[in-house]
Parts: structure tokens; C-alpha cells; sequence
């Protein structure tokens, strides 16, 4: 037999008289034979476990690996060595949902720690035990400002927001019957007089991004008051790691904050899996969606951990439920909680400064070749937009030709730029060098 | 404060001035974030050493159980061997390195992985195209009723709201339904647990030209094959409205039926069950769609690049392994052993329908109900006993469900084992039924007042924290 099956023709045999069957194929009697598979797929042969890797590895050398000097929402941050071999262990790896608390406290206690982290790092009351990842949370976070006000159904979204998240929000929207606006933006930055203009009692919740899509840090200074003036919720949607240093989406009187933490050491992986935080004022909490853990006792008077407020998901609540999600991220968000533990409060901040100098070190340095300007006059944080005098096209593919993802192509003269503590100083030397010829 | 050093919170093993980091020094000068934009308060997170962070998550995993632990047999979620060449493959530095927007011309050899993946996915379920996007089951569903709300639309066929779930459904089917902006109506099953196709033919006489789909799960929730099918296909698609097959049970059909042949039109897949990639305590997982020809232009945008692609990586190694030779083994294999605890059990436990099952079934508690031992007393004591539990009250039909499944993987001294031990705790709960009402005894932890968590929620450190400070 195949090396996963451990049946015996002794074994098949013996189970075959328990059953009551003759061979494999009496298991599917009642199948009607018109639609019984009895031919054979055309899939490629068994292959050994050498042969499997070799193959990996055959694709793998038609990847180019690039050192990346792009973000738009993915980033290419230092993993800790410890973090891979922490998570490759079975216990983690090979378990589900916690249903059974008694054996799954390693995974409960890790959620707990996990929402704990990102509350502070957000600078929120409460956060969920995680979702898919940023696009989706904030697509749920859309639709939680909706159900969570009274009969208001539409949502402002500013036009500095990620194309790709703003995408999967419309789609979400759109089949949920939410209405969305967009917010128009000045500069590179969302215009407050105009959201002014536009809030009224028909609007649930105001989505905004900070940094925004352009790395622009932005001033939301009056946003949330605006927001609460007319009864919406104010949502705000970062990349995680920034907010080791940045003014928190608590601070700038958010509701909820969502956001991508892909940044927290997971790797890009050519787009997933990461993990989406949702987090939000406590006022909120029976409004959220996905699974939460909380703490208690047992019935020997430990502390313990156990899945909670369980009566707003689908497997209790069915079509009423918050959400229709039912497991959590939980191995992503696990990575993300060992980076936040040895990382820990300095190191976060640290990385988070190292990217912040490296950026605008490059942004110096190709404004000095002469060929590159600023596009819009803000303060950004790892990731900045340039206009090119020359071709952009040209550019980025002599960047390609010579190991560099040269940034993020915006529009015809637009390109924009990441930097995180990974990049030496040499290699962004390099990017400038040949950006420069 | 617990006094088990390693059942502390992380925060609780910080001490001011530790780190479990190192950076290379700042190169770049004097470039430093301005004032105005810094949050006033560092966030509290924990300051540790390496070593530290390694013992308490190491400690934390040894109070988990996974299934390289020992035998899960989890109804409906198919918690099969997770090899361990997916994990080399999905981690290598040519895959794990690459950015979701690098230029195409770098990415050959992902888009080929996708490519295949899709490829062997449409050849096992007779479907057309497949898309990697969505992220897990629940959300492959809602991307499925997305593909079909739009086609309708395409349609002009705007009136076309209602699915139709059988009463046996997953709570994701009428959860996902209402995201996507649809309304759920129940069709009622037998006796013998399947469909109901002359209630099916009622509601669609009553409804029909407001159907949008039919869900349902084949083998359904009580691992039974709806033998209807071809009818209730006929009768939804007469009606105008499509079949969409919910993917949690597909393992038994492998090598058995394909969806696409049963008539169903747009399914989805959890490649986190019946392809072997594992389930990483509730996620990532990931929930292709897969459609008929004709439906693959309705696809929707519900995630941004390609989906949990490390976690299509390891499908797709999954596959290979196996082969054609041997993937058409894996539902054989995996219902055979579902019979055979079956029938190894009945005399002893509730078995509300008898016959053959597929991948999973279900028992309504223990046959003698007069100890007052529940489905619930059950599963905890198996828990003592090296086992985790099955899936428990679900499905809703029968008051003390108890849905097992025992995957192709296991052996049959494995399965003997267990059956031991299902026996003997029916005798205890005959002989000694406190010791069952109490259990579990071994556990790390007994059982967990879920009341006191839920009527004072405390979900993070901070609110522990302040808990602690009013006391």
C-alpha cells in the first residue's frame, strides 16, 4: 500500500466481514451508476517524495528572486529564525479550531496573547482572534459599521486607500447591498472639508488608511468627531508594524481598526497566507466578527482559556450571525504574536525606524540624481511616490534585469517606493546607482 | 497570577530592559520620525530574551493536540495526515520570497504551480475552471454565490434571491447566503436524512423563478450519499437555478463521483481537508472555486493576488505524492474506515439511521440514555484517553450528535483502539457515570466555566491587568 495508507489486505479483509461488503466499490452501492466515476484521472502517476522535491525545486528556478523595493501593502520584513521553527511544531501545526478547550489551551493562550498585542498596538480596547487578511477584515469591518448603526447602509471611503483592498470592500459591498462613496483626495491626502460635505444620517461608517497607499502619513486630526457628529463609525485601516511608531488608530479616535499583519515577519509568499487584525472599542464587541477567546476558570479553579461570545457566529447564529467566517488565521496570527514577543516593545520600534530612515535616504538620494521628484509634498513613513522624467517601463525592467524589484509602477511618470530594515544601505545604494544611469 | 511558570502570558515573563532581537545599526544618518506623527505611548508589548520566547511557546504547543499527537477524528473536518514534504516544499526561500506584484516575468515557476493545481482540481470534481482566490471554506462559499448571484444578474434574472439549504447544512451555507445579500428557505429531509425531493418539488412549484441555487453537501452532514441527486439536480435546473456543491465532504468522492457528473455547476474546495494541508489550529486554509463552463467569467474579486498560495503549494505536492493511482484509494479507504467503526459501535451507541456511510457519521448519543451520561460527557472523557473528541451537537437533527471521522490515514489498530475505549466509556458511564459526568481528569485543564467568559468578557492583558488592580 501507498505510504499514507496503513491498510493491511488482512486489515481489508477483516473490516471488509465487519462491514458486510465484498471489496472497496460495494462502499458506494447506493451512488447511481450514471454518475459513479469508474474511469481514470488523467493526473500524472505517483510520484516518490525524491522526485516531488525535485520538481519544487525545477519550478522554483523559473522564480527571479529580486531584492524588493516595493510595498502596496506587502512587505518584505527580517523573519526571526526562531519564528519558522516555533510554528513547524505538529501541536501547532496539525490542530484545529479549539473546540475542545482542555487539550487546545496552547492554541487558546496564544490567541489571547495575540489579541492582547494587537489592542496595544493599535491602541484599542479589544481585538478578534484574526481574519483572512487586511482586505477582507476591512471588508468586514464595513459591513460591521452598517449592521452596528440603524438603517444607515452607506460607506465613505477615502481615494487614498489600496486599489486592491478597495476592490475586495466594493465586492463585499456590492453584494451586500452597501453603498460606497468615495472620498476625494487633495494632494495625497483625504480632503476633511469635503467628507464634511458628504457625511449625513445615511452614512454607517468612514473608512480611511493610515499610512495611506502613497506611505503618506496622514493628518485625521477632526475625522473621528466629524464621523461621531452623524452617528458613523470611523474605521481606519494601517499596515500593522508602522504602528509600533505611529499615532494608533485609537489614538486618532478610530472605532475599529483593521489592516493586513503580514508586516508582523510573515513572509510575502507570493501573496499568502497572512492575517487580517480587526480590532475595535469595547463598546463594539458583541458587533464583531469571527472568533474571540477569552479568559476564565476550570472546574479546578485555573486559569484558562476558551472560545467566547460564541452566540455571534454562524455555527450557532446560521444566516443571523456577524459574519459568515468560521476559523480564524490562527498559524498566522501565532507567527505574528511570536515576531511581537522577540521583537518586543524596543525591537518593533526599531525595525520600524530603520525602515523609516532607509526610505527617505533613497527618496534623498534619487531626488539628487536629478531624474526623480517628489509627487505630493507629505510626510510618508517607508513608502513614497516619485515622478520619473525618463521611461518608467524602461526602468523598471533594467532594475528587473539586474535583481532589483524597482517599485510599484502608479502611472505613466509615477512609481513608488518601499524601504524596510532589510535593505542595506548597499543595496539601496545600488537601486540609485542604476535608477541613476 | 498562575503559579506554572510556562502557563504565564508572555507579558507576565517580561522584565523591562530584556530583548529577544538584534538589528543591524542605522546607516542612513540622522532620519528620525517626527514628533507629530509618534503615538505618545510605546504599545505594551513584552520585553524578553530569545530563549524565553522559545521555552514558552514551546510549552505552550505541549498542551495542544494535533493530529501527529494522535487519533482526531473530527466530523466534517477531515483531519487527515498533514505530510511533511508540503511543509519543505511550501517553505522554499524561491517561493516564500516572492512579492505578490513582482513583474510576471519573475514568477513563472508560482503561476505554473497555480496552473497545474487548477488543472488537477477541475480533472477530480469534472468542473471547467478553478480560482485560488478565496482564503478558506466559509469564504470559497460566499465566492460560489457571488459567481451565481452574477450570473443571474447577467441574466436580467434579478428576482432569483432565494438558496435552498437542506436542514442538515453547515452554519457557514445560510451565513454565507446573507453576506452575499441572498435569503435562505429550508428544505426539510427524510427520515432517512437525505432530501426531501417532494418538499424540493413543493417549494420550487412555489418559488421556483425566485431560486438563485440549491446548496448542498454531498455525502451531506450525516455522511450520507444523497442518492437523489440526479432528480434534484433535474428539478433546481428546470427551475432556472443552479447547483452549488459545498466542498467539506468531498474526500469520499475521491475516486467515487464527481461533482460536476452529479450536475452541479460551481462547488468549492477545503484544501485544508481533503488536500492534506494542515489545519495550523484553525487556519490558513484555503477555499478554491471551481465552476461549469460558461460561469468562469462571473468570477469575483474577494482577496487581492492569488489567494493562500504556500497553502496551494502543498496541495499540489499532496497530489503529486498520491498520484492517480492513488488518489481514487483515498474516499474508499477513508468510508471504509467510517464503516467499519460503524458497525463496530452501533450496538452501543444511538444510531438513528443504519446502512452505509461515506467519510463520516453520526450517532445520537450513547443507547442508553438512563445514566444521564451526555454526548458531551462523552467526548470529555475520551479526551483522558488520548483522543480527541468527534464534532459534538452538529448536526442540529438530533439532540446528542456525535459526527465521526476517521480519514483514510488511520490504521486499523488505531481505529480498534478507539472503539475499545468508545466501549469501555459506555460501560463506565453504566458503572460509573460520575467519573464520565466529571471528566476529563488527565487534561492540562478540566473543564472550562465557557458562562463566566462570556458574561465578563476579558480578552486581552490589559483588561486582566486592570481586572487584577480593582481586586
Amino acid at each position: 500500500m501507498f505510504k499514507y495508507f496503513p491498510h493491511t489486505d488482512a486489515d481489508l479483509q477483516a473490516m471488509f466481514r465487519k462491514v458486510g461488503i465484498k471489496s472497496l466499490d460495494d462502499l458506494y452501492a447506493e451512488v447511481p451508476g450514471q454518475i459513479r466515476f469508474r474511469g481514470e484521472y488523467q493526473l500524472p502517476g505517483e510520484m516518490s517524495e525524491m522526485e516531488v522535491r525535485q520538481l519544487f525545486d525545477k519550478l522554483g528556478a523559473e522564480n527571479k528572486q529580486l531584492t524588493c523595493f516595493a510595498g502596496a501593502g506587502v512587505y518584505d520584513h527580517y523573519t526571526p529564525s526562531a519564528i519558522p521553527q516555533l510554528l513547524s511544531r505538529s501541536e501547532f501545526l496539525t490542530s484545529y479550531t479549539p473546540y475542545q478547550a482542555e487539550i487546545s489551551q496552547g492554541t487558546l493562550h496564544y490567541i489571547f496573547e495575540y489579541q492582547s498585542m494587537m489592542a496595544e498596538l493599535t491602541g484599542m480596547d479589544i481585538s478578534n482572534a484574526s481574519m483572512y487578511d487586511g482586505s477582507t477584515a476591512t471588508a468586514e469591518a464595513v459591513m460591521m459599521a452598517v449592521a452596528a448603526g440603524k438603517k444607515q447602509n452607506k460607506v465613505l471611503v477615502s481615494e487614498t486607500i489600496d486599489p486592491k483592498v478597495l476592490a475586495v470592500v466594493k465586492t463585499y459591498a456590492h453584494f451586500h447591498g452597501i453603498e460606497i462613496e468615495m472620498i476625494p483626495a487633495k494632494d495625497g491626502v483625504t480632503d476633511l472639508s469635503t467628507l464634511n460635505s458628504q457625511l449625513s444620517t445615511d452614512v454607517a461608517g468612514v473608512l480611511v488608511q493610515q499610512p495611506n497607499f502613497y506611505g503618506i502619513v496622514e493628518d485625521y486630526g477632526g475625522f473621528a468627531d466629524a464621523c461621531h457628529n452623524q452617528k458613523a463609525l470611523f474605521i481606519m485601516n494601517s499596515v500593522a508594524a508602522d504602528l509600533a511608531v505611529l499615532k494608533t488608530p485609537g489614538e486618532w479616535g478610530a472605532d475599529i481598526a483593521v489592516g493586513d499583519g503580514q508586516s508582523l515577519g510573515i513572509p510575502m509568499q507570493w501573496g499568502g497566507p497572512y492575517v487580517g487584525y480587526m480590532c475595535c472599542t469595547e463598546k463594539l464587541i458583541r458587533k464583531m466578527p469571527g472568533r474571540i477567546v477569552g479568559m476564565t476558570q476550570d472546574n479546578r479553579g485555573q486559569r484558562a482559556f476558551v472560545l467566547t461570545l460564541q452566540a455571534r457566529e454562524q455555527h450557532i447564529r446560521r444566516q443571523k450571525a456577524t459574519s459568515n467566517i468560521c476559523s480564524n488565521q490562527s498559524l498566522m496570527a501565532l507567527w505574528a504574536t511570536v515576531y511581537m514577543s522577540l521583537m518586543g516593545k524596543q525591537g518593533l520600534k526599531e525595525a520600524a525606524e530603520l525602515s523609516y530612515a532607509g526610505a527617505h535616504y533613497l527618496c534623498d538620494e534619487l531626488l539628487k540624481t536629478g531624474k526623480f521628484t517628489l509627487a505630493y509634498n507629505q510626510p510618508f513613513f517607508n513608502e513614497f511616490v516619485v515622478r520619473y522624467s525618463g521611461d518608467v517601463d524602461a526602468l523598471q525592467k533594467r532594475l528587473t534585469e539586474n535583481g532589483i524589484f524597482g517599485g510599484i509602477k502608479l502611472d505613466a511618470d509615477k512609481l513608488m517606493f518601499a524601504v524596510t530594515e532589510k535593505r542595506t544601505k548597499e543595496e539601496v545604494d545600488n537601486l540609485v546607482k542604476m535608477a541613476a544611469l | 497570577m498562575n503559579n506554572r511558570l510556562y502557563g504565564n502570558l508572555i507579558f507576565e515573563l517580561s522584565q523591562e530592559g530584556r530583548s529577544g532581537y538584534s538589528l543591524p545599526k542605522n546607516q542612513y544618518g540622522s532620519y528620525s520620525v517626527p514628533a507629530e506623527l509618534r503615538r505618545k505611548e510605546d504599545a505594551a508589548l513584552p520585553e524578553c530574551d530569545e530563549m524565553t520566547v522559545v521555552r514558552h511557546y514551546t510549552n505552550l504547543s505541549a498542551d495542544n493536540f494535533g493530529v501527529d499527537n494522535g487519533f482526531y477524528p473530527l466530523g466534517s473536518c477531515t483531519m487527515k495526515y498533514n505530510p511533511k514534504i508540503n511543509e519543505e516544499v511550501a517553505a522554499l526561500p524561491q517561493f516564500a520570497n516572492l512579492h505578490p506584484l513582482q513583474p510576471a516575468e519573475t514568477t513563472q515557476g508560482a503561476e505554473e504551480v497555480c496552473r497545474q493545481l487548477c488543472k488537477s482540481l477541475c480533472e477530480l470534481t469534472g468542473l471547467y475552471a478553478f480560482t485560488l482566490k478565496p482564503f478558506a471554506g466559509a469564504h470559497g462559499e460566499l465566492t460560489g454565490l457571488m459567481v451565481i448571484k452574477k450570473y443571474h444578474e447577467s441574466r436580467g434574472d434579478e428576482a432569483r434571491r432565494l438558496v435552498i439549504v437542506p436542514d442538515s447544512a453547515h452554519g457557514t451555507n445560510p451565513a454565507s447566503a446573507a453576506v452575499c445579500g441572498l435569503e435562505i428557505v429550508e428544505v426539510k429531509s427524510l427520515g432517512d436524512g437525505t432530501v426531501d425531493v417532494e418538499a424540493l418539488r413543493e417549494l420550487l412549484a412555489q418559488h421556483g423563478s425566485e431560486i438563485a441555487a440549491m446548496m448542498m453537501t454531498n455525502p451531506n452532514t450525516l455522511g450520507l450519499f444523497e442518492k437523489q441527486i440526479p432528480e434534484i439536480e433535474k428539478l433546481v435546473h428546470a427551475a432556472g437555478g443552479l447547483m452549488y456543491y459545498d466542498g467539506a465532504n468531498l474526500n469520499p468522492m475521491l475516486g467515487a463521483a464527481r461533482p460536476g457528473d452529479m450536475g452541479f455547476d460551481v462547488m468549492h474546495i477545503n484544501l485544508h481537508k481533503t488536500f492534506s494541508t494542515p489545519h495550523g489550529g484553525g487556519g490558513p486554509g484555503a477555499g478554491p472555486v471551481g465552476v461549469r463552463k460558461g460561469l468562469e467569467g462571473f468570477f469575483p474579486e474577494v482577496s487581492p493576488y492569488h489567494g493562500n498560495f504556500a497553502v496551494a503549494m502543498r496541495a499540489y505536492a499532496y497530489i503529486l505524492s498520491l498520484g492517480r493511482e492513488n488518489i481514487k484509494l483515498v474516499g474508499p479507504l477513508a468510508t471504509l474506515n467510517a464503516n467499519y467503526i460503524k458497525e463496530s459501535l452501533k450496538d452501543v451507541y444511538e444510531l438513528p439511521i443504519d446502512g452505509l456511510c461515506k467519510h463520516e457519521f453520526v450517532f445520537d448519543g450513547l443507547k442508553d440514555k438512563s445514566t444521564g451520561v451526555t454526548t458531551m460527557d462523552v467526548a470529555k472523557r475520551l479526551l483522558d484517553y488520548g483522543y480527541h473528541a468527534p464534532t459534538i451537537y452538529f448536526p442540529l437533527l438530533f439532540h446528542e450528535s456525535l459526527m465521526i471521522e476517521p480519514t483514510e490515514n488511520e490504521s486499523k489498530e488505531t481505529i480498534d483502539g478507539f472503539i475499545a475505549v468508545m466501549r469501555k466509556i459506555a460501560q463506565e458511564a453504566k458503572e460509573n457515570p460520575d467519573e464520565v459526568k466529571s471528566a476529563p481528569h488527565l487534561t492540562p485543564i478540566g473543564r472550562v466555566d465557557d458562562v463566566l467568559a462570556a458574561k465578563h468578557p476579558i480578552v486581552t492583558f490589559r483588561q486582566l491587568k486592570n481586572e487584577i488592580m480593582k481586586e
